[in-house]
């Protein structure tokens, strides 16, 4: 149905796609992989139209297109949902349905036959959303449904979806995939962008590998194996997705007693150890990032307390968290990690000014020594330490954040979804680095959602549900995702 | 990597050089003729005089009354007898002085060889028929300081005048730049300056004395009035922090107080009365022909360049203004950065009130109104994004002095007042669509990667 021949895009200085042949058959699902920088996004991009080809031909159904802008790319019957959702929040689902091409009669919303149409459009994917609903009110899984269904009321027979269960819940995933089936069954094409393997194993009928900006492979999902995809896509064989630690769990560090925050956290209590990586998992939305923030100070709670070495915390701020040695890499690093557009070394030395100055002068000398040591030894990837953090991949700015922690002698380490939007290759990075951590006697609590990552790393398993701590697993090598998936739904 | 710096630097001061092609293009538009007068008249007479006479030469200076023709005598007469040249008359009056004295040389029997004249008095009707009224220097000369070509704008008076007009807009506008920076805006500075002007007036002519109040009596009540602005100041940033409630709205509301309280405080009347010696500030020049304001100026802005660049107040500011959750969850003191800011806000407007109350004598409370706007433009002008996070302190001097030199520029092309404000108007437009294309840029850089 879809033909992508010989692209080619160059953007100054980097050759992002070097002909590149995609083809998307009708009714198919194709998995679109490839480690960040890839060249997926702007293969995307190049269909959706917010940018030219250099060279290359696109044709639909045999016939040859131009896609010039979005406008073009929606004639063409092709629909992008981005992970960030193209909704107006304040407005009811009909409304951001049918917005752009309302119907009308006169100049008046005809809306009951707008609502009866979303109705028609949310039956046929078989789910039940309120049309006068306001996007707003609607979880993250049932936006992205709202857009689905505008998709189709474009009439769109190319269906991009870019990472669309990075922030689903399990549960939520499922009823996507059966969505997903739905729409193959009418011949939509989906082109689905994911790191996650396991969710390319359950719904993907055919593999598309990007490195570099060339196409490594096309394979029949039946053809490979996961280890074969992995070694596609970043050019060598992972030993060991999770990498062994030398484990040396030394005494209590961090006590929680009954922590309370309104309906989100409700009565936590743990102890987290010297040299352990304890993982708090359960669904999104389960309390487990308002917990952190709490032990970070960013939040205070209604009730519990927080004991550190045996001192009782009053956390008035993240300014009190990180004296006393807490600190958190926030799940969200591009809003609450890093402030984007100042540089590597700037964001790596806002909390540590206070060695970094003398009476309030900046030495700015000894900050940029800093820095550089800990872009050797944490391998950080930068053209230099001014550039703007906006440039560096997910997994740079990540271990950015963290030099900026361990300078600030952090001995509490929160890991907030250490792996999100961060690529195969710089993933492992980060777990041989938590693994440092904790040989160094850190004491690391990881809140994942990614099971098997909290199965591969972690020491004590700590599952939370509707705020509550529903259950610990301490015996980790024989536990099971099934095993935890039952304590987090209940 | 040359390029790469230079790119950069235009990004960073491309106002600059919008600044130096303003010049360049006023300078050309306002050429003109140009008669001096006074004492640079004089002395370049005086170089011709002696280029084209020999030593002993006999020299009868001829000049109306008045501050600026007895300069030309005065000058003319010392350097010419510096020089060997014998004054035989040197008159300050009307044509008929004039010819008295010519007429008393001639009935003396001295030979005139040169008779030096200003522009105005070359053109007395006495000298027509000189030749024949003195015979023995019919073949002296009558010279006149000449014209010549040169730019209104540059003239000396008129950038010194120019830089005066930028001082307090100027020093109002760097304590703006940072409440730009960190996110925030400042509606009540013009209103703050009139408080300032009104309350330094008011302490020192019924406390401190009226006209003879001390100097030091002076500085008291000024640095009283700056402190009194600062409060407020602190009041404002304390309602944004601790209360949450946007800094527009706040600042609005401070604007419309000070500015009821600065009348009120008056009566709705001008405040005369104060020493001459208060005229110091605004008036003087204590280092050669620098205005003090502008050396205030100056120097604040050097301060306020190194603490941005160089000290951890300026990392915060930035920082705050770029992502203040991020901040925060980094450990910045958002609240105490934010309020620090709205304080050196108000304090510099207090310093800008200080200024025209010296410029003028007077503290009135009608002082810049619509002065915040003048402000916020040369600092959007000056390249910061009111969106927060991105900017430089001297872009700002560049905005201030673009703006000061676009309407000075106005005045010496005579455009009417309300064609000034359309064109300031469609200036400040204009700055802001640049700061949106540089933004846009930098997205489509960062979709890029």
């Amino acid at each position: 149905m879809l033909h992508m021949h010989a692209i080619d895009k160059a953007y100054p200085g980097v050759q992002a796609l070097r002909g590149v042949d995609l083809t998307l058959h009708s009714g198919e699902v194709l998995a679109l992989l490839g480690e960040n920088g890839a060249g997926k996004s702007t293969l995307i991009k190049i269909l959706a139209g917010a940018f030219l080809p250099d060279r290359g031909r696109i044709a639909i159904d045999g016939k040859p297109v131009t896609i010039r802008d979005p406008l073009d790319a929606r004639r063409a019957g092709i629909a992008v949902i981005y992970q960030e959702f193209n909704l107006v929040p304040t407005l009811p689902v009909v409304d951001n349905l049918f917005l752009g091409q309302e119907q009308t009669r006169f100049g008046w919303l005809r809306r009951g036959s707008e609502v009866s149409a979303a109705r028609a459009l949310f039956a046929r994917l078989g789910v039940a959303v309120d049309p006068w609903a306001l996007c707003r009110d609607l979880s993250i899984a049932q936006q992205q449904i709202v857009e689905i269904a505008r998709a189709l009321s474009h009439e769109a027979r190319i269906l991009v979806m870019d990472e669309p269960t990075a922030t689903l819940t399990p549960t939520e995933v499922e009823k996507l995939f059966a969505v997903i089936r739905e729409l193959k069954t009418h011949g939509i094409g989906i082109i689905y962008i994911s790191h996650r393997l396991d969710e390319i194993d359950t719904i993907a009928d055919r593999v598309m590998v990007l490195r570099d900006g060339e196409l490594v492979g096309v394979k029949q999902k039946s053809e490979v194996q996961r280890d074969d995809l992995i070694e596609m896509m970043v050019g060598r064989r992972l030993d060991q997705e999770f990498p062994a630690r030398h484990q040396k769990i030394g005494m209590p560090c961090l006590a929680v007693e009954h922590l309370s925050r309104g309906s989100k956290v409700r009565d936590v209590s743990f102890t987290l150890h010297r040299g352990e990586v304890l993982a708090l998992t359960g669904l999104v939305g389960s309390g487990r990032t308002e917990t952190a923030r709490i032990l970070f100070g960013a939040d205070r709670p209604d009730a519990g307390t927080i004991t550190l070495h045996g001192q009782r915390l009053n956390l008035r701020g993240p300014r009190d968290a990180i004296a006393a040695g807490i600190c958190l890499l926030s799940e969200d690093r591009k809003n609450h990690g890093l402030i984007l557009n100042e540089s590597v070394r700037t964001n790596f030395g806002l909390p540590n000014l206070g060695v970094f100055s003398w009476l309030g002068y900046l030495r700015q000398r000894i900050e940029r020594a800093a820095i550089q040591q800990y872009v050797r030894s944490l391998s950080i990837k930068v053209p230099s330490t001014e550039t703007p953090a906006y440039h560096l991949s997910g997994g740079n700015q990540q271990k950015v954040v963290l030099a900026k922690w361990l300078q600030a002698n952090s001995e509490v380490i929160l890991f907030d979804e250490p792996t999100r939007g961060i690529d195969v290759g710089a993933k492992v990075e980060i777990y041989q680095l938590i693994n440092a951590l904790a040989e160094q006697g850190k004491a690391i609590l990881m809140i994942s959602s990614e099971l098997e990552e909290v199965l591969g790393m972690a020491d004590r398993i700590l599952v939370m549900h509707e705020g509550r701590i529903t259950g610990e697993i301490a015996d980790v090598k024989n536990a099971t995702q099934p095993q935890i998936m039952r304590l987090a739904v209940r | 990597m040359v390029s790469l710096m230079l790119t950069r630097f235009f990004s960073d001061y491309g106002m600059l050089l919008v600044l130096l092609l303003l010049c360049a293009l006023l300078s050309a538009a306002t050429i003109a003729e140009q008669h001096p007068s006074g004492a640079a008249a004089a002395e370049q007479l005086a170089g011709a005089i002696i280029a084209q006479t020999p030593a002993g030469a006999h020299v009868a200076i001829i000049a109306r009354d008045g501050d600026d023709d007895r300069a030309f005598t005065a000058t003319l007469q010392t350097q010419l007898t510096t020089a060997n040249r014998k004054i035989v008359a040197q008159v300050n009056g009307q044509p008929h002085h004039g010819a008295r004295a010519l007429q008393d040389l001639a009935g003396a029997g001295v030979k005139i060889d040169v008779i030096a004249v200003t522009k105005e008095a070359g053109a007395w009707a006495i000298f027509d028929d000189f030749a024949q009224e003195n015979p023995l220097s019919k073949d002296a000369q009558r010279l006149r300081p000449e014209s010549y070509y040169w730019p209104n704008f540059l003239k000396a008076s008129n950038l010194v005048n120019v830089a005066d007009q930028t001082a307090i807009i100027a020093i109002m506008a760097i304590g703006m730049t940072m409440v730009i920076l960190a996110g925030g805006i400042d509606l009540s500075v013009g209103s703050l300056l009139a408080l300032s002007a009104v309350l330094s007036a008011l302490l020192i002519r019924e406390v401190g004395g009226g006209r003879d109040a001390s100097p030091f009596v002076m500085i008291v009540f000024c640095v009283l009035a700056i402190f009194a602005c600062a409060l407020v100041g602190l009041g404002t940033g304390l309602l944004v922090t601790w209360f949450r409630v946007p800094a527009f709205i706040v600042t609005l509301g401070v604007m419309l107080q000070a500015r009821g309280l600065a009348e009120k405080l008056t009566g709705g009347e001008s405040v005369f009365g104060l020493p001459d010696a208060f005229t110091w500030l605004g008036r003087d020049s204590t280092l050669g022909f620098l205005p003090n304001s502008v050396v205030l100026m100056i120097v604040l802005y050097a301060i306020a360049h190194f603490v941005m660049a160089q000290t951890v107040l300026g990392r915060y500011i930035y920082a705050v203004g770029g992502n203040s959750e991020a901040a925060r969850l980094s450990g910045v003191p958002v609240r105490r950065v934010i309020v620090g800011v709205y304080v050196v806000s108000a304090l510099l407007a207090g310093v800008g009130g200080i200024i025209i109350a010296s410029q003028l004598q007077t503290g009135a409370p009608t002082y810049g109104s619509m002065y915040e706007l003048y402000v916020i433009a040369a600092v959007v002008v000056g390249g910061t994004s009111l969106s927060g996070g991105e900017g430089k302190i001297l872009g700002t001097l560049i905005g201030a002095f673009l703006i000061a030199v676009i309407r000075n520029g106005m005045n010496l092309l005579d455009l009417k007042s309300w064609d000034q404000t359309i064109v300031l108007g469609s200036i400040i437009i204009l700055a802001v669509l640049f700061d949106r294309a540089k933004h846009l840029g930098w997205l489509r850089w960062r979709s890029l990667q």
